[in-house]
Formats: structure tokens, sequence, C-alpha cells
């Protein structure tokens, strides 16, 4: 397991951008930090002493079945539940105490679609602007170039309804990006998705990193890890292990991730539940 | 693990112009779901309608209201039950807006809202004077059609109702919000909005004044009374006669400081019912 005081580096360290303004004294905190995070539902535990953290600008996959702790874990993340037990900050701002702060860094995509279907393009985009308190103007340019980026400017007056569930979710991830987040949090994005949309969204996501986004993409398609992801195993609510592809494969001796993933979880899912 | 350090720019609060532009966004949206609703401005209207133009013409010759204050002379009975409808049409809009959040929470648009960096309690205010704004133009329509119907109130009335109908439609949006809260799915909402409405209204002054109430059953009359809907009514009723009912202003502001400090404490993470329940 890796300790968070791994995730620093020193002080002087090449990463370190010199006289970059810190409130944290010149310490550099991971994207995302998840600490001792145990949540229950009545007597249902959904996560037991969640610990990881995402570098940024990483790619890093939470690889889990459904019903693991997911969704749960967003939604703490986000601030959706309150954080009972364990930490969790966003480049250093606790979610508790400085929900603001943290929550403004964050972009989000949740599981269910949540766009206004009878709203256009724009609109939805303009009305998740103003809710980060961007003015009509700002925001205008940032969904149009958004758009264009995804290839839908053209489609950008038509409602939302009209589009096909691939677009949705490219459209949820423009929409995600239009406050400039620096971590970008995805809940299965790609679930319902045919295989080309599929491709299309992660290798965009993955182009995303390039420019210094980092990136938690809970999946439990496992094939959607790749060799330079960084993977955090959740099963029933615990962190199994947690590392790079290699690392993880190494940690369960296992030749593809696949097996390693059954191998942790001792689960015997068809293949069909994970790819 | 690698590790890249990106350069840091601490943000931190909101300006009050970010604030404002949070509200306006939040106004708009539910604007553009109103037009978007068409059927909904229709149903607003007919509902109400139907009550000036069959119920009350049928009962005008029954149901006689004396002089009472704020009335100065005998009123026709189209005249006496115009306030209770237009608080039927904020009633019923309050409930909408309600259960649009709760179709919202299940379809995970509301997510969207709850996840804003602003703080909750302003989104929840915000959408709250959304849901407002919305029902005052309904309101506005209905008291035009109604004039028609010879139902005229002083020229002045038509404003001075205003403040008095942002409170009202205030305390009847909290109300919603705070049931929506408090419901778990949409069929449940419906059977609240069964149980909320009809006695709402109908346990009111909106129909008959409460001396008759009186006549007919003490408890009933203590029950009208202790009812905000019935003060929500007489508040606009006075306004409509360029008057304030003290005790209804009181009464109104105090049940919307309530029923909104429930539904923030609802919809708070740490305090709330959502996450225990894991709905969101």
């Amino acid at each position: 397991m890796i300790e968070l005081a791994d995730l620093r580096p020193p002080p002087g360290s090449p990463g370190l951008r010199a006289g970059a303004t810190s409130p944290f004294q010149g310490e550099v905190w991971p994207a995302l930090s998840i600490e001792g995070v145990s949540h229950s539902y009545g007597a249902r535990r959904a996560l037991v002493d969640v610990t990881f953290a995402v570098v940024p600008a990483t790619f890093t996959v939470l690889l889990g079945l459904n019903g693991a702790g997911k969704s749960t874990l967003f939604s703490l993340i986000t601030r959706l539940y309150a954080v009972g037990q364990g930490r969790i900050r966003i480049f250093g701002h606790d979610v508790a105490r400085a929900s603001s702060e943290a929550l403004r860094m964050v972009g989000i995509v949740f599981q269910p679609r949540t766009l206004d279907l009878d709203l256009s393009l724009t609109q939805n985009l303009i009305y998740h602007a103003a809710l980060h308190g961007l003015g009509r103007r700002e925001s205008a340019g940032r969904a149009n170039a958004l758009l264009q980026r995804i290839a839908l400017s053209d489609r950008a007056k038509d409602k939302v309804r009209s589009l096909s569930g691939g677009q949705m979710r490219q459209v949820e991830i423009a929409r995600a990006l239009l406050h400039r987040p620096r971590l970008l949090l995805l809940d299965e994005p790609t679930v319902g998705l045919d295989v080309k949309s599929r491709a299309y969204i992660l290798e965009h996501v993955r182009r995303l990193v390039k420019d210094g986004v980092s990136v938690l993409w809970a999946t439990h398609l496992i094939d959607e890890v790749a060799e330079n992801d960084d993977v955090v195993v959740l099963h029933e609510g615990r962190v199994l292990a947690q590392g790079a592809a290699a690392r993880v494969r190494e940690q369960a001796n296992a030749h593809d991730m696949r097996t390693a993933f059954l191998a942790l979880t001792q689960t015997t899912e068809s293949a069909d539940d994970l790819a | 693990m690698s590790s890249h350090v990106l350069a840091y720019k601490p943000l931190r609060g909101f300006t009050p112009v970010q604030y404002a532009v949070c509200l306006k966004g939040i106004v708009w949206r539910e604007g553009l779901r109103f037009l978007h609703q068409r059927e909904r401005f229709v149903a607003a209207l007919v509902r109400p309608l139907v009550w000036l133009f069959i119920f009350a013409a049928g009962f005008r010759q029954v149901l006689g209201v004396s002089i009472i204050p704020p009335y100065e002379t005998y009123v026709l009975y189209e005249v006496y039950i115009a306030p209770g409808l237009m608080l039927l049409i904020q009633l019923f809009n309050g409930m909408q807006s309600s259960l649009s959040m709760v179709y919202d929470r299940e379809m995970g648009n509301m997510r969207t809202l709850l996840v804003s960096p602003l703080p909750r309690w302003f989104l929840l205010c915000s959408k709250l004077v959304a849901g407002t704004a919305v029902s005052l133009p309904q309101v506005y329509t209905f008291l035009a059609i109604a004039w028609l119907w010879d139902i005229q109130p002083p020229l002045l009335g038509y404003v001075a109702a205003l403040p008095a109908l942002i409170l009202t439609g205030l305390m009847l949006g909290a109300l919603g919000m705070l049931l929506s809260s408090i419901s778990k799915q949409l069929e449940n909402f419906a059977g609240v909005m069964n149980f909320v409405i009809f006695p709402m209204f109908f346990a009111s002054s909106a129909l008959y004044p409460l001396w008759r109430v009186r006549e007919g059953s003490l408890f009933l009359f203590y029950l009208c009374e202790l009812n905000p809907f019935t003060h929500a009514v007489e508040l606009v009723r006075f306004a409509l006669y360029e008057q304030v009912n003290w005790i209804s202003l009181a009464v109104v502001s105090g049940c919307t400081a309530l029923f909104m400090l429930g539904a923030i404490l609802a919809y708070d993470p740490s305090r709330g019912l959502l996450a225990r329940r894991g709905n969101t």
C-alpha cells in the first residue's frame, strides 16, 4: 500500500514550480486524498477505512464491481453525503471544512444522466456555469469552445433529448470541464454505450490528463485500464490494492489485470461482468 | 506513481456578483423549464378558473358573505374566493416545483445543483426564489382574467399584493421543498401532495369566512386558524385592498423561515436524511 506521505515530493523536487503560490507553505498535496474514510447506510457498511490518493495530472482507475462502493465514495467526495469518518481532501482542501474551495476544483460526471433533456446543449452548459458563478458572456464562450472540441457545436441549439447516449456523455464531460476544474471525477461514464463511443470518451478523457487535469475514473470494466494508469481496486467497500497497474498485477501475482482482479477479490465473475 | 505538481492559485469565497449570477442562472433555468411545459401553465390557470366560473357561480346565492375586513361593502362570493384561488395557484406551483426536485433527485439532475461550490443554503434559497418567480405571472394572468369577471380590486391593490404574493410564494415553496426532502420517491410525493394540498386548501379561509366555519364546528375553526394557508390567503386578501393584516404577515413570515430552515437542514449532508437513506 502506498502511504499518502509518499505522494508528496520533497521540497525542491523537479515537479515543484519555483515561487508557486501555495497555502500549504511549500507542501504539495495530491489532487485527491482519501484518508480512512468509512460510510454506512444504517447497519450496512458501504465503505470501510478507505485510503488512497490521486496524484496530480494522472489517470487513476477506481476499479470495482457494482456495489463495491464507488458511487458512495463519489457522493462523499462531492459532499452529497457528509464525511462521517475519515477525511477527504482535494488539493489539500478538506471537503468537510472548506467545501466551496474543494468543490470549485472538481468537475464531476455522475453515473446517471444529469442533463436537462428539455434544454439545449448550450443552455445546459450555461446553467452549469452559473452554478459556479461564471457570467453569461464568459460561459457562452467556454461552452462554444468545448462543444467544438467534441464536434457538437453544430448541435448547440438542439435539445439534449435529441442526442445519442454517447453524445450526452460527451456533453456531460464538457459540462464538467466548463469551470476548468483540476480534478475530474467520472462514475462509470461508459456504461450503456457502444464500443465506439466508449473508446472515444476514454481517449478524450486521457487527452485531458496531458493538459494537466487529474482524473479519477470509476469503472467495473477491466479493459478500460491501461498500462500507465494508476489503479485502486475497491471491493465490498474496502481497498484491496492500489498503485501502478503493473504493481497491482505483481501484488496479485497475475499476468493480466483480469486475473489480478479476480484473485484479489476472490470472485468468479463471468467475463461479461468485467469487460 | 509519478508526481506532477501544478502551479496552485488558491481561490477563496465568492463575490456578490458570482452569487447574483448563480441566482439568475437558477431562476432562468426554472423559467425555461416552465416555458417548455405549456400544459403546466394551462393547468395552473384552468384549476382556479373552474372554481371561479363554476363553483363560485353555483354557490353565490347559497354562500352570502357579510361585511368583513378588508371589504367595506357586501361582496360577491366570486370576489371573496379570488385571493384563495390566487393562493391555490401558488400552492400547486410550490408543490409542482418540489415535485420536480424529487424527480430531479431520482433522475440525477438535482446533483448538478447540490455539487455547486456555492453554499447549499444559498442554492436552496435560489431554487425557492425561482419557484416563486415562476408563480407570479400565473397569478397575475389569473387576476387579469378575473378582472373580466368583475373581480376588480383597486388598481393599487395589484401592486400592493405583489410583496404579499412573493412572501406567500416563498412560504408555500419552502413547505414543498421541506416535503420533497422528506419524500424518498416520486410516488410517495404524489401521496404527500394529496395529504397536503387539499387539507390545506379546504381547512382555510379560502372558500368561506372563518366566522361561518365557527358556526359549523369550533374544532374546524381552530384548525383553520392554525393553518398557515389561512394566513397566506388573508395576507393577500388584505393586500389586494391596500391593507396589511399584521398577524397574517407575522405567521407567514415565521412559517417561511421555519419551513426553509427545515429544508436546509434536511438537505444538509451532515444533518439531512438523504445520506442515511442512501438517496440523493
